[in-house]
């Protein structure tokens, strides 16, 4: 074992060409397959984040006729208990209106939250551009388009009517930018209070929303929250039911990466295999002078597993560097105008040690066939031969 | 004295389809500490007999038995370690590791049993390169040394496990007549020593007159054996 094992660094340094291409060639595969499967996996991930990251991931929507869920508290207070993977659980007070300013009137969206859960799911504070949040009843935040339309700014008062008639003055105490213009164009931004009184709906909610850890485990989260619930007359949506078309396309994506990846590897493995059948080949003097010696046949071919696991490991810490080498300065050169990378990397540690430990596995694979080859080898063959 | 070797009714055929018979019912024994040469015409069957008796090759029929053990009917495994423990070789093409050195070399046999290697078993490759002459180069890897050094080098590695017999085929083939003789009395030496048994296959006249027998194989059969 240990004089395989010796044998085998001593062919690996003699041949140091040949060992270096080797290597160079698992580690290129190595690196190739890690970039690859680091960019897919950090677009999806931007991808995912830019589509739910800033909204409500489940929501508890009311099926009664009056579309309110009066015990809101206790919905609140179930869907904590359900699953500790719920975070950022917010009420919201819903409804249409109109924005009547000088020239016409525009069809709005009342939205009132608790401000403090409601930013945590929306990101309301980071959207604002100009003044602040609402702190206290009649007080509003609308978006860049719906200002910009209306001619409003901060400190404005705007005249907002019911559906039932009644109009409302609300002092603008900021604006925002949400980056999803059908929001910035139609959302009326305030305190649960003033949307409730707007919207006459007492002290009713007209959804509960929620953001969960995991992202893709929300189906499953929803559904244990949907067995929690003890309201009447509500049900539980998730993205991923709302997003299938966008599901479909990350598996497809994850598909083709993973297909990628393992014909990488297979590239990999396959010159290996050959590499080290030419090195049998190659050291067949030698081993035939060492089974002659009465090396036994397993310790011959433990030889070049020796060497395929040697390799392995060389080239897979050397694949891993050139790997985080070529994401550092993709992440560094291929860069927005604003300084910030096309595609945000995410380094996934397990799917690094995955990689490494399937270069390994791969290597020592295929060095498998050179050591049937060496086992098999007869020395007499090679005695006569000189 | 004890047979070391004993052949019996050795066939040796080769080929499926067109069969050639190259050695016929060859019947012979070797004493313990015995010093033999084997003679003949290119292509008479020498290298077969001694690898038939060195166990990297089977007969075709017949019985080799090897300190009066039957070895013709043993696995793989069974005759790697008896050939690692009981006998040495030397080839006429040297057939060192070229990726070791000289003493390395020497050592294979003995770490090919045990990885270990002992001070008294280092000392004694140490008084092999002594013996041999090599102590200078020890250090040399296999390829950096003249033909000369290198056979030296296999016969010292030949005898590093101490064993009973040592199988040369035409040990001097590529030497001048100088180092012939020097290799010869390293040989001999070795037999005087340590009752080591062998059977050296030569071409050179010289050499099997100075062994204790000399045995010519004929067309694959023993014509003479001339013992002294
Ligand atoms: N694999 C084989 N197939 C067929 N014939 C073979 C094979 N190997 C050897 N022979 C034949 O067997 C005969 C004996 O060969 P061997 O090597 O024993 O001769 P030798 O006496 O050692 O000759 P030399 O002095 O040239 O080394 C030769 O005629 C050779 O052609
Ligand atoms: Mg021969």
């Amino acid at each position: 074992m240990r004089l395989a094992f010796s044998i085998a660094l001593r062919f690996l340094k003699s041949g140091k060409g040949q060992t270096i291409l080797i290597v160079l060639g698992i580690s290129v595969g190595v690196a190739v397959q890690l970039f690859i499967g680091s960019l897919i996996q950090g677009l999806q991930i931007n991808l995912v984040n830019t589509t739910i990251g800033n909204s409500p991931q489940i929501t508890i929507t009311p099926t009664n006729t009056e579309k309110t869920i009066k015990d809101w508290e206790r919905a609140l207070y179930e869907a904590k208990i359900s699953s500790n993977d719920i975070i950022n659980l917010s009420v919201a007070a819903d409804g249409p209106a109109s924005f009547d300013y000088e020239s016409d009137i525009d069809p709005v969206l009342i939205r009132g939250f608790e401000l403090k859960n409601g930013n945590k799911i929306y990101g309301f504070e980071e959207g604002l551009y100009s003044g602040q949040l609402p702190s206290r009843k009649d007080e509003a935040i609308i978006g860049r388009e719906l200002a910009e339309k209306t001619e409003t700014n901060v400190n404005d008062k705007i005249l907002i009517v019911s559906p039932f008639g009644g109009a409302i003055r609300l002092t603008v105490t900021g604006l925002y930018d949400l980056k999803v213009s059908s929001i910035n164009e139609t959302w009326v931004i305030t305190n649960l209070e003033t949307a409730q009184d707007i919207l006459g709906i007492g002290n009713q909610v007209t959804g509960v929303e929620m953001q969960v850890n995991e992202v893709f485990e929300a189906d499953k989260i929803a559904k244990s929250l949907a067995y929690t619930l003890s309201l009447p007359e509500v049900k539980v949506d998730n993205w991923k039911d709302q997003n299938q078309q966008l599901l479909s396309g990350l598996n497809g994506q994850s598909v083709s990466s993973i297909m990628i990846q393992v014909f990488v590897l297979v590239a990999v493995l396959l010159g290996i295999s050959s590499v080290l059948a030419i090195s049998v080949v190659q050291r067949s003097k030698q081993l035939g002078i060492l089974k002659a010696m009465g090396i036994k046949d397993r310790d011959a071919s433990l030889i070049f597993v020796f060497q395929g696991l040697m390799l392995g490991i060389l080239g897979a810490i050397l694949g891993i560097t050139l790997g985080f080498g070529l994401l550092i300065s993709f992440t560094t050169f291929a860069v927005n105008p604003d300084g910030t990378p096309v595609v945000p990397i995410y380094i996934n540690n397990g799917f690094v040690a995955l990689s490494g430990v399937f270069a390994i596995i791969s290597a020592m694979t295929a060095s498998l066939i050179p050591a049937r080859l060496s086992s098999n080898l007869n020395p007499i063959e090679v005695i006569k031969n000189g | 004295m004890a047979d070391i070797i004993r052949l019996k009714d050795i066939n040796k055929i080769y080929g499926d389809k067109i069969k050639t018979q190259v050695l016929f019912d060859i019947n012979l024994n070797f004493d313990a500490g015995s010093f033999n040469s084997i003679i003949g015409e290119s292509g008479s069957g020498k290298s077969t007999m001694l690898n038939i008796i060195g166990t990297l090759d089977k007969p075709t029929s017949g019985e080799v038995y090897i300190s009066g053990d039957r070895t013709d009917t043993l696995d793989k495994q069974a005759l790697a370690s008896l050939r690692n423990q009981t006998m040495g070789f030397i080839f006429q093409f040297h057939y060192l590791l070229p990726e070791f050195t000289a003493k390395e070399n020497i050592l294979m046999p003995y770490k090919i049993h045990d990885y270990h290697v002992p001070k008294d078993v280092d000392e004694w490759a140490d008084e092999l390169l002594q013996l041999v002459g090599l102590t200078k180069v020890s250090k040399n890897l296999a390829n950096d040394m003249s033909g000369g050094q290198q056979q030296r080098t296999a016969i010292a590695r030949a005898l590093i496990n101490r064993p009973k017999i040592i199988l040369a085929d035409e040990p001097t083939g590529n030497l001048d007549s100088d180092s012939t003789e020097n290799v010869y009395k390293i040989l001999r030496d070795i037999n005087e020593r340590y009752k080591t048994t062998f059977v050296i296959i030569t071409h050179d006249q010289r050499i099997a007159e100075k062994t204790d027998r000399i045995i010519e194989v004929k067309d694959g059969r023993i014509h003479l054996d001339f013992k002294r």
